[in-house]
């Protein structure tokens, strides 16, 4: 008797054990499965052998297509522009990110919820917002683009448009990680004749290392992933990867479109290995 | 603190470059556009600003309010169901043993970081008539009818005749479900983090005191998690009011939402100052949003320190 009722206790389940419902598992499961067959089958369909239509009926396996991606100018040219813009907008946004977060860290002043409010505006905003502001802005400063300038130069306005969605949230993730700087530790350093540089790069920087990998890492990918703001501040010689595959849909639907996105998706993946170590390894030191 | 009295070179050089990236290229743009909206058309690419209001009284004219009023109920529903959906995803990975949690959650957040249009273009493959989709939910179809055959009820029809595909492409339920499908990882964040840290202690206290699984569910827990849910809700539905991608790949056109028709303006219309009052129309129904969450905040922290 005493035994049965333990067991009928132990079997009893506990609230907030939700994990271990086979309903909630389900729903999970779905979830799951319904995020990952579209990009599954896009990578599977890129190695598809078939011209037109390629994306209903398989057809056999070939590389080919691949092959026809890296052979393509245009898309190449694009795909180096994406690169270009996402490297030139992820130092710039660190670096202002880096100062903003600072600024807001350590200083009082007026206006100041006033100015956080406008920094974090650019997050919230609405891409097209954006899009359309900085479109406008550019045509009226007559910035557009232009086909003389020398690559990168021509591609400027874009360059600056993600930077101005990028750097606030490196601003946040660098802040975050300034919360757990111990301010004695600077005190200390200016008690022992360090100047003020000094300070900021022999110990503040240090310690901000994880947040600006961090931030960094952000920047990079949200300027990757932009299509919006580009599609709106580029001009007709300034295609960046996303505007390029978007014109290639609208045209047709093809297998070198699928074997492209395969090889972004490879890189976003190696990307969000290397924040994943980066997280870890300054979890493992704190 | 200091205060930038104190300091204030450090002040300055750490405040001026980002104080003025913002003015520059974020504050005077939306100037720009803001002048437009009160502009007119005087030839084809120049706007004189009179300020005239015909631009926002345009956007109470029937076929925009229709658009209007199918941007708004899209986005909702698309909210709605990232909501529903991401609530007990969250929950298995709120509970789960603490090492699968961090997994499961990569395992949700992995494909958020994939490009936003790869994504879009990945479900139009699978959703045309002839997709994957259709092709499983035909053999769905057919297995269900097998079975109904062998249960001897396969005379009734009960399943119709044969198999009718989906139109997913160029239909509201598909911009729907691609909208649903790009923000979902983003909708399970939030509520998972709010309840990551819930007290658990008011759950089993409930369940002492007789409540069932479901009241404790219904009347506890969604209760506690309402801030992440309400989070979940903003950052779901502020960027799907302005989802442009979906609409025009998913809808093939036949589905506008509000930014569809603004790009139509800048490019192709060149209506600069009636495309210029409609995106302005997106910035301050966001405002208004963050608003009511701001209020809604301060509400209830005065309700929980009357409470204390």
């Amino acid at each position: 008797m005493a035994m049965d009722k333990v067991k009928r206790h132990r079997n009893k389940r506990k609230p907030f054990e939700y994990s271990r419902k086979w309903s909630l598992r389900s729903v999970f499961l779905m979830a799951t499965v319904f995020l990952y067959v579209p990009i599954v089958v896009l990578i599977l369909f890129s190695f598809n052998n078939s011209r037109r239509g390629g994306n209903v009926i398989w057809k056999g396996f070939t590389t080919k297509y691949y092959d026809k991606a890296f052979h393509n100018e245009d898309l190449m040219l694009a795909f180096g522009n994406t690169l270009t813009i996402a490297v030139i907008a992820t130092i710039v946004s660190v670096i202002l990110g880096t100062f903003t977060a600072i600024l807001l860290w350590r200083f009082r002043f007026p206006l100041k919820p006033l100015f956080e409010g406008l920094v974090s505006l650019p997050i919230v905003i609405p891409e097209i917002c954006m899009g359309v502001s900085l479109a406008l802005f550019f045509t009226k400063m007559g910035w557009l683009g232009n086909t003389s300038d020398v690559w990168p130069f021509n591609l400027v306005n874009i360059i600056i448009a993600h930077i101005t969605f990028c750097f606030p949230f490196a601003a946040m993730v660098i802040r975050t990680r300034l919360q757990s700087f111990n301010r004695e530790m600077e005190e200390a350093a200016l008690d022992l004749g360090a100047t003020e540089f000094q300070v900021f790069k022999d110990i503040l920087l240090p310690h901000l290392k994880p947040g600006l990998v961090a931030g960094a890492l952000l920047s990079f990918t949200l300027s990757l992933d932009d299509f919006i703001v580009t599609f709106f501040t580029s001009g007709p010689n300034t295609v960046t990867f996303p505007v390029k595959i978007y014109s290639m849909v609208r045209f047709s639907v093809t297998p070198e479109i699928n074997a492209a996105s395969t090889v972004l998706i490879l890189l976003t993946l190696v990307l969000t290995f290397f924040a994943l170590r980066v997280q870890r390894n300054s979890d493992v030191v704190e | 603190m200091d205060s930038y009295k104190q300091k204030p070179l450090a002040f300055l050089s750490f405040g001026i470059p980002s104080i003025a990236w913002l003015l520059l290229f974020f504050m005077l743009p939306l100037a720009i556009i803001f002048m437009y909206s009160f502009g007119e058309n005087v030839s084809v690419v120049e706007v004189k600003t009179t300020w005239t209001l015909d631009n926002y009284a345009r956007i109470f004219q029937p076929e925009i309010m229709t658009l209007l009023w199918r941007t708004l109920w899209i986005a909702l529903l698309a909210t709605v169901i990232c909501i529903v959906v991401g609530l007990p995803v969250a929950l298995v990975i709120a509970t789960a043993a603490p090492w699968a949690k961090a997994w499961l959650l990569l395992l949700i957040m992995l494909p958020f970081w994939t490009n936003l249009l790869i994504r879009t273009y990945s479900l139009l493959n699978i959703l045309g008539t002839r997709g994957r989709l259709n092709e499983f939910l035909g053999w769905l179809w057919h297995k269900a009818n097998d079975f109904l055959v062998f249960i001897g009820a396969g005379d009734l029809g009960l399943l119709g005749t044969k198999f009718v595909a989906f139109k997913f492409l160029g239909t509201p339920g598909g911009v729907v479900l691609g909208i649903v499908y790009v923000s979902l990882p983003f909708a399970i964040l939030p509520i998972y983090s709010s309840l990551e840290r819930m007290d658990t202690s008011y759950l089993e206290a409930s369940m002492d005191l007789g409540a069932g699984q479901l009241q404790t569910f219904f009347r506890i827990l969604v209760p506690l998690a309402l801030p992440g849910i309400l989070t979940a809700f903003l950052i779901t539905f502020i960027p799907a009011l302005g989802q442009f991608l979906t609409p025009e790949l998913l809808g093939r056109g036949q589905v506008d939402m509000v930014a569809n028709v603004i790009q139509r303006q800048f490019k192709g219309a060149n209506d600069w100052p009636f495309g210029s009052a409609l995106s302005l129309m997106l910035l301050y129904i966001t405002f208004i949003l963050l608003a009511l969450r701001a209020f809604a905040d301060a509400a209830r922290s005065r309700r929980e320190s009357r409470a204390l």
